[in-house]
């Protein structure tokens, strides 16, 4: 009796041994636990047995019954997964080094710069306000103290219009707006696009930025002009940065000053950035002229201030290295599409 | 402007003194060095020699072999010069010596031993003359070094005019050498005149001025009898070190004096020149300046006249006729000031800039024109004691400058430099510079002197820089302010030109250009556009380039120009000024605009529009949280760079703000055969002030929706916005949304089209019967009848 279970457990070893697929698994399935299978069979044959062998042929009947049950699911696993495997295995492979297309646009260097200079002066509490292109006399001229004779407003500079008006020759036109917008004491800085009439070559435009910032309370000092100098231009490139005034004559300044920084490139060694004299001019300023504070509705006599003008134009040159003026303006993209950056 | 050391040392004794460290001191403290030169730091051992004998030699037509006389001993040195004679004494560098750099040496010239080189002017640094030897006077002893004779040695630097421009005091030797005893604290030496008072009882010279406003003083005085017409050497060398060149005494002279004191000066022929008028001529006139060039002058230039005949353009330049020539022997000296603006302007109108009309544009001190005069004579009178005084000083000043006295505290000094410098510091850097100074209490009482007091000085804040320039900014200790903290927001322009900027670049991947703010006409034109503005630059290089733009677009259209060939598609933008319009009182109505161009190719048209709408859908919503109109342009909005039927006008609660246009397939086809573009242009200064919208969060419903897909058959030219009005116009609690799936246009279906849109229902209470939502898209079926669209039978 129990050779037979044994003989049919063998043989059902055997059989699962040679089943390679979901296919041979379920022929052994049926041949064993089928309506028709060796199992049901044997079951058939118990009722003439007597009641102590049946008994006994019974457990070891379900024993195997459910050991084939269990390893035919064990079995369909298995060849699920290696099913499964197999078809991962045939998947397509991708090349990773394919180049892409780029989704991103571009921003003008001037734009990035600018950025990178309001984000510093933002974060010293500083506004950052914007004024019209085209602007009155006034604006550009009275209202910054320069006088009616003054060679700046000679015709060569300016770009006169027909109504009367000119195209801002310095950011310093907005001084007057900003100064009776907000008032003392105030932290302001003010790019912006300016024009002056002359000609075009690698190192001049008509058309260039500037970056105007002032600072107005009841006792801003030189002292105090310089650490915000240093300290912007130290972020601004990211380092370090040595500074050095001397006396400059701006109207709309008393007293004024030429800043010079040592060239952050060669530390003052003296390289093609600096001209070979280690150091930069970069940036005129000074104590804003108490004339220019009246005007702007401010009492020089309680409050003085700094102003500064920084050329963007220059900075955005020297940060990306382009060494013609000329393609800020010209709208190539195969100059512009180089600044893939946020 | 080129300064000389030596010139500077008559006035200030800067022995002991690094001159490398001063200049740069004066850089930091003054104004800007541009260079700075050792002359004759490369030549040595020159002595006085005599030449004893010249010799032709048959090797050479040019070389002579000479032996001369140089005190220690004869040599025998080859020369080319072809000045050589016997007993003509000329410097000769001696073996061992050094010309220019060159070194001396014993070498052989055309087969012929020579033993030093005789030097010509231009060798020595002191003069452009190489024609020949530099003819020494005879008088002068053999063999002494010829360093000890001339100024062969100096430091010259050079300063950068630009920076002196506020200092009119600095045009001139003393004003410097004033600056550098300041800054190396040493003691200015006063300025060495002739006493003039002395000749008050000899005649008058006749000086009348018309128009005070335009000549502030003219001194004149006569002198006669001279006997000398060469300038001392040492009076040329410094001329020449200084970029200019010796003419005769007389006029060399008055340049001596310019560069000296930074007075300009002319000496009139006293046979041509007797009297003076300062004034105008009538009527344009032709008239010859000391150069030779005939000059056309305008009834507004100033002149100086004689007995009514032109004799100098005031201020710029001498005639020709009343130039001291070498038998001049009697002269009459002017020495004057005019109106700085009065002097440029005519230095302009005659295209003549002198060393003169520099000058005087910088605002001079009139109180020196007599110092100048009383210096001249000095000088005239060391040079050629023969000569002799002819009228007394005549001298008429209509015009004076009130002396300017500022008042000012120390606590006022602490507060404009926020570091301390002693009371006794502030005191003597402003007596050093020439400024007088009293103390009243707490007071500082400061006198400016006339030098600086034309325009330079005359607030408290220009004392401020007076003080801490010579204290040196390098000295200051520096500091942050106090100042009470605000949140400081951007502007809303701000941020919405940056968020615009994001979108752009980041989103649509579109670039950034910078583009000028009048039209490119020469491109434009190429475009088949024209060049139309409300504003022009009065004063522009070429018409081309003298209109401002009303327009962002046309801009990007001569840009994309310019990109002809760079990709088969991209996206440009600029946000900038145009003048769209003037206001009533004529200035300009300056507009901030955004200006989008997308180019492609032709069959992407239609992705295109849709790109740009969605520009505007994205600035509209993502930026401000609104919604946009759009309706199609009327033929007199459209301009004629866009295309007359696919234009369209973006509005904001009914108010025009912007456009989206196909650009019209000419213009396009000036770009590139099959090209295509739509463009985007938007005021950013209607959308800036906007207040922005967050977006209100709602639940989403638990229960599922259910969605219903119909298509409906339309006349092909109803607009979508057609069907919205109607869905709008049937309410209904559930319905979620719905959402076009898509157009299609059957060639078999003359004039119309099939629009399939998704209706979407939801509830919040309970999921929705089958039969419930049949009826609702029965409702909206029925309604399409309105606008003539009826379900296609499937």
């Amino acid at each position: 009796m129990n050779s037979k279970v044994e003989e049919l457990r063998a043989r059902f070893q055997s059989e699962m041994n040679a089943v390679r697929d979901a296919e041979g698994l379920e022929k052994l399935r049926v041949a064993f636990l089928g309506k028709k299978g060796f199992i049901t069979d044997v079951m058939k044959t118990m009722r003439d047995m007597d009641e102590n062998d049946r008994k006994e042929m019974g457990r070891y009947m379900n024993e195997f019954k459910a050991q084939v049950t269990q390893e035919l699911a064990e079995q369909g696993k298995k060849l699920q997964a290696r099913l499964e495997e197999e078809k991962l295995k045939n998947d397509v492979r991708y090349d990773i080094s394919l180049p892409c297309e780029s989704p991103l646009g571009t921003l003008h260097p001037i734009t990035i710069v600018q950025r990178e200079l309001e984000e510093i002066f933002s974060s010293m509490g500083f506004a950052v306000e914007d004024y019209a292109e085209v602007v009155t006399e006034y604006d550009n001229f009275e209202a910054v103290n320069v006088p009616k004779h003054h060679p700046a407003r000679d015709m060569q500079d300016t770009y006169y219009l027909d109504n009367g008006e000119l195209l801002k020759t310095q950011t310093s036109a907005a001084q007057n707006f900003i100064l009776r917008k907000y008032g003392a004491p105030c932290r302001a800085i003010f790019p912006g696009r300016c024009f002056r009439n002359e000609d075009v070559d690698a190192s001049h435009e008509t058309t260039f930025f500037q970056m105007e910032g002032m600072m107005v309370d009841t006792d801003i000092s030189i002292s105090n002009l310089i650490y915000f100098m240093k300290t912007m231009l130290s972020e601004v490139f990211k380092k370090d940065i040595t500074v050095r005034l001397r006396p400059g004559f701006f109207p709309f300044t008393e007293p004024g000053f030429e800043l010079d920084i040592q060239c952050p490139f060669c530390g003052g060694k003296g390289c093609a950035t600096c001209k070979h004299g280690g150091w930069i001019e970069l940036c005129p300023c000074g104590m804003i002229h108490p004339n220019v504070l009246r005007m702007g509705g401010i009492d020089p006599e309680k409050y003085t201030g700094f102003a500064f003008g920084l050329g963007l134009t220059r900075l955005a040159m020297m940060k990306f290295g382009i060494s013609d003026i000329r393609y800020l303006n010209s709208g190539s993209l195969k100059a512009l599409d180089q600044f893939k950056t946020l | 402007m080129f300064l000389s050391m030596n010139w500077i040392r008559d006035f200030v004794n800067l022995d002991g003194i690094d001159l490398d460290e001063l200049v740069h001191k004066f850089t930091l403290g003054t104004a800007e060095v541009e260079g700075v030169e050792h002359v004759g730091a490369d030549t040595c051992g020159v002595v006085v020699g005599q030449i004893l004998t010249v010799e032709e030699i048959p090797e050479s037509k040019k070389l002579h072999k000479l032996t001369v006389d140089c005190g220690d001993k004869v040599w025998q040195i080859m020369c080319g010069a072809p000045n050589v004679r016997v007993g003509m004494k000329v410097p000769v560098a001696k073996l061992g010596g050094m010309v220019s750099g060159m070194k001396i040496e014993d070498r052989k010239l055309a087969g012929y031993e020579s033993q030093g080189m005789c030097c010509s002017q231009k060798e020595l640094g002191v003069s452009d003359d190489h024609s020949g030897l530099w003819e020494l006077p005879e008088d002068l002893p053999i063999g002494k070094d010829i360093k000890e004779i001339y100024e062969i040695d100096d430091v010259v630097f050079e300063v950068d005019n630009k920076s002196l421009t506020n200092r009119p005091d600095l045009w001139g030797h003393y004003g410097i050498a004033r600056e550098i005893a300041a800054l190396a604290d040493r003691k200015l030496q006063p300025y060495p005149v002739e006493d003039l008072s002395v000749y008050s009882e000899l005649p008058e010279v006749p000086i009348t001025i018309e128009d005070p406003e335009l000549c502030y003083r003219y001194s004149g005085m006569t002198f006669g009898h001279v006997t000398k017409n060469q300038s001392p050497m040492n009076m040329q060398i410094r001329l020449y070190r200084c970029g200019m060149r010796g003419i005769n005494l007389l006029a060399d002279l008055t340049n001596y004096l310019m560069l000296e004191l930074g007075q300009p000066m002319h000496a009139f022929d006293y046979k041509r020149v007797s009297a003076i008028e300062v004034g105008h001529l009538e009527g344009v006139q032709t008239f010859q300046t000391l150069d030779g060039k005939d000059r056309t002058i305008q009834p507004e230039t100033l002149m100086i006249k004689s007995k009514g005949e032109p004799v100098a353009v005031a201020g710029v330049m001498g005639g020709l006729a009343s130039e001291i020539v070498d038998d001049t022997d009697s002269f009459l000296l002017e020495s004057a000031n005019f109106d700085a603006a009065s002097i440029r302007k005519s230095a302009q109108a005659i295209g003549l800039r002198t060393d003169a009309s520099m000058r005087y544009e910088k605002t001079l001190d009139p109180e020196m024109t007599v110092t100048a005069i009383a210096r001249y004579l000095k000088l005239l009178l060391e040079i050629d004691p023969e000569a002799k005084v002819t009228s007394r000083l005549s001298d008429v000043y209509p015009k004076k400058y009130p002396v300017r006295v500022i008042t000012f505290d120390k606590a006022y000094v602490d507060r404009m430099t926020g570091i301390e410098i002693s009371e006794e510091r502030i005191e003597k850097t402003l007596t050093d510079l020439g400024f007088e100074l009293k103390r009243e209490g707490k007071d500082f009482v400061v006198t400016v002197p006339s030098f600086r007091a034309t325009k330079d000085v005359t607030i408290k804040a220009d004392l401020i820089e007076e003080i801490t320039r010579i204290y040196g900014y390098d000295n200051f200790e520096i500091k942050t302010s106090k100042m009470d903290l605000h949140p400081m927001l951007l502007t809303p322009e701000h941020r919405l030109h940056s968020e615009v900027k994001d979108l752009l670049a980041f989103s649509f991947g579109a670039h950034e250009v910078h583009t000028y703010i009048w039209n490119d006409g020469k491109r434009l034109s190429e475009l088949g556009l024209s060049n139309e503005g409300l504003l022009h630059l009065t004063n522009s290089v070429s018409p081309d380039i003298d209109t401002i733009r009303e327009q962002l677009v046309p801009a990007l259209l001569c840009t994309a120009l310019k990109n002809r060939g760079y990709a088969p598609s991209y996206n440009i933008f600029e946000i900038g000024s145009v003048v769209p319009a003037l206001a009533e009182n004529g200035l300009a109505c300056e507009e901030k605009h955004l200006g989008v161009l997308l180019y492609g190719r032709k069959i992407d048209e239609p992705a295109l529009v849709a790109q740009a709408k969605a520009i505007c859908e994205s600035i509209a919503g993502a930026i401000k949280g609104v919604r946009f109109e759009y309706r199609a342009a009327a033929p007199e909005e459209v301009k004629e760079w866009q295309h007359p039927y696919n234009s369209f006008v973006v509005t904001l609660n009914g108010e025009k703000i912007g456009l989206i246009a196909v650009v019209h397939p000419t213009v396009c086809s000036k770009i590139e055969k099959k090209a295509a573009a739509v463009a985007v242009e938007m005021n950013m200064d209607k959308i800036y002030p906007l207040e922005k919208i967050m977006p209100q969060f709602r639940e989403p419903s638990r229960f599922p929706s259910i969605t219903s897909d119909i298509t409906f058959i339309t006349d092909s030219t109803t607009p979508y916005s057609e069907f919205e009005r109607i869905i709008a116009g049937v309410p209904n609690e559930h319905l979620a949304g719905t959402q076009l799936m898509g157009i299609y246009v059957d060639d078999a279906l003359t004039g119309k089209k099939s629009v399939t849109i998704r209706f979407t229902f939801t509830s919040y209470e309970r999921t929705l019967e089958m039969n419930e939502v049949l009826e609702y898209v029965a409702a909206y079926r029925d309604a399409m009848k309105e606008i003539g669209a009826v379900v296609a039978v499937v």
